[in-house]
């Protein structure tokens, strides 16, 4: 079964991106990413620019709006996402909690849709 | 009544629950097996007690009153639910007790057979703890879903689930024979470890949920002992929860920093706690039955020790894991006894056994890849160390614990 972790950073959290291989902020991240990968649970995952760089589509009324950002004015955003091919979802929250994102942002745990579902949508 | 009664009067409320939850939740359940009407009988009771009592006053017996309410509640429940062909004997039972229990404000303490209930062979052992947290101590779903990462909805099903098997599975409310005794009250052990254990890991108190979670096992192990005052693997399990809760405070820096056991300030240890897990550790001993629990106790006596002599004596505490590996080889165990052996016998020998254990179980353990980090560290092999702190912070949960192994990473 696939989960995806689904990771938000407060706009402090984002401010903390640095392309600094030493930083240990990045180090928890790399360290994390090992695990999961060493653990044989790892599927993929993307990080995300900064919201400020995102565009939000709408289509209403067959009239379309164009925002800049991203579409709702929270307080975290989302960040990235990591897939993870594990047994159940008590194993998911485990990894979820062991996340460096989790002690600062949130992290969400939502199962991908069944695979047929998903072939629906990309052919 | 004025405010400040009023207050009293809810604060009494309180108290008796908390003192009275699990007493009245096993009695009103030993006769009918079903822990979730008990439990509904007896939130019905605590509701009309916050209505009545700060009206009429507090009753002079709280228990006996809350019992008395609770199984009004409970005999019209069954009826309303409509069971009586199959319970009318019980119903009768429980009408006939109700009006003694007006007269006699005694009656049994069935807490004992309610936590054996609890960790019965054909219950889930990952239930154990959260049923004994909500029956015996009225922890709700929610709180115990917090504890156990669980989501809230999901902890709700599965005890549901978990009552509704002790009440149609045939689980009799007794003390197992003495034949059973030993292994069934290992799963009580177990069960009050696991919620502690809980309670540690969430470290130190940032957590005020895992700092109360540690007082509820304890205050259950105390209720055990009430219960069983000569089984010694019950004193140890004590001892050993005592021995760890002295040292809350010592084990994070002012500014939230990990502090490893070995670089603690002893002078910050708590001196009634320790007394105390040494006083039930000597009553333990002379019981002359040893156990996992009293080892492990014995482990973190010597540790303790330190406050007075300075320093720690490690082949002392080689030569208890040494006993407590052959009854209880765990992962956490074994890797205890060669954080201890790196520590008496030099980084080698720790490593020598680390490398004992098979790889597959460790690949998701922590504490493994830290110890093994550190003796690497010791033995001056910068790079295979790091290699293995990495492992260790990504595994890490503790933001502290996280940040601390970053550091020692270098």
């Amino acid at each position: 079964m696939q989960f995806a972790l689904l990771i938000y950073h407060s706009p402090a959290e984002f401010a903390m991106r640095k392309n600094d291989y030493n930083d240990p902020h990045l180090g928890a991240w790399r360290a994390y990413y090992k695990a999961l990968v060493e653990a044989g649970v790892y599927v993929g995952a993307h990080a995300l620019e900064v919201p400020e760089t995102g565009t939000t589509v709408r289509l209403r009324e067959a009239k379309r709006s164009v925002q800049d950002g991203p579409f709702a004015e929270t307080k975290e955003q989302l960040a990235g996402l990591i897939i993870l091919e594990l047994p159940s979802v008590d194993a998911a929250l485990e990894w979820a909690a062991r996340c460096p994102g989790a002690s600062i942002g949130a992290v969400e745990v939502r199962p991908l849709a069944p695979e047929a579902m998903r072939r629906g949508f990309t052919g | 009544m004025n405010g400040s009664n009023q207050e009293d009067t809810h604060r009494t409320i309180e108290r008796v629950a908390r003192e009275s939850y699990g007493r009245l939740v096993a009695y009103l359940s030993s006769h009918t097996r079903d822990v979730a009407s008990a439990e509904d009988a007896l939130s019905t009771a605590l509701v009309s007690a916050l209505k009545n009592w700060p009206r009429d006053g507090v009753p002079q017996n709280p228990e006996a009153w809350l019992l008395t309410t609770a199984r009004h509640s409970l005999i019209d429940l069954m009826r309303h639910q409509q069971v009586a062909l199959a319970s009318e004997p019980t119903l009768l039972l429980l009408r006939d007790e109700t009006n003694e229990a007006a007269l006699s404000a005694e009656f049994p303490d069935e807490r004992l057979k309610l936590l054996f209930v609890c960790t019965h062979p054909a219950i889930d052992p990952a239930m154990h703890t959260p049923l004994m947290l909500q029956t015996v101590l009225g922890l709700d779903a929610v709180r115990i879903a917090h504890a156990f990462l669980v989501s809230p909805t999901t902890m709700g099903q599965r005890l549901v689930r978990a009552k509704t098997k002790i009440r149609a599975g045939g689980i009799q409310f007794e003390v197992p024979l003495l034949r059973e005794l030993p292994q069934r009250l290992d799963a009580v052990l177990e069960a009050i470890y696991a919620a502690f254990g809980i309670a540690w890991d969430d470290m130190a108190g940032v957590d005020q949920c895992g700092r109360d979670l540690a007082e509820e096992a304890i205050w259950l192990a105390r209720v055990l002992l009430e219960l069983m005052p000569r089984e010694a693997e019950v004193r140890g399990l004590l001892s050993l929860m005592l021995h760890c809760e002295a040292r809350r405070r010592a084990r994070r820096g002012q500014d939230g920093r990990y502090i490893p056991l070995s670089e603690q300030d002893s002078r910050q240890w708590s001196l009634p706690f320790i007394e105390e897990a040494e006083h039930h550790l000597a009553e333990a001993s002379r019981l002359g039955r040893a156990g996992r629990f009293q080892l492990e106790a014995a482990i973190q006596s010597v540790h303790t020790e330190r406050a007075q002599s300075g320093r720690t004596e490690w082949s002392a505490i080689v030569l208890f894991y040494e006993q407590l590996i052959r009854i209880c080889p765990t992962l956490g165990t074994r890797t205890g006894h060669a954080a201890a052996v790196g520590e008496a016998n030099g980084p080698e020998a720790g490593l020598a056994v680390l490398d004992g254990t098979d790889p597959d179980d460790v690949s998701g353990y922590q504490p493994y890849w830290a110890v093994r980090g550190h003796l690497l560290q010791r033995q001056g092999k910068t790079s295979e160390a790091a290699e293995a702190f990495d492992r260790a912070i990504g595994l890490a949960e503790d933001p502290a614990v996280r940040q601390f192994l970053l550091q020692r990473r270098g």
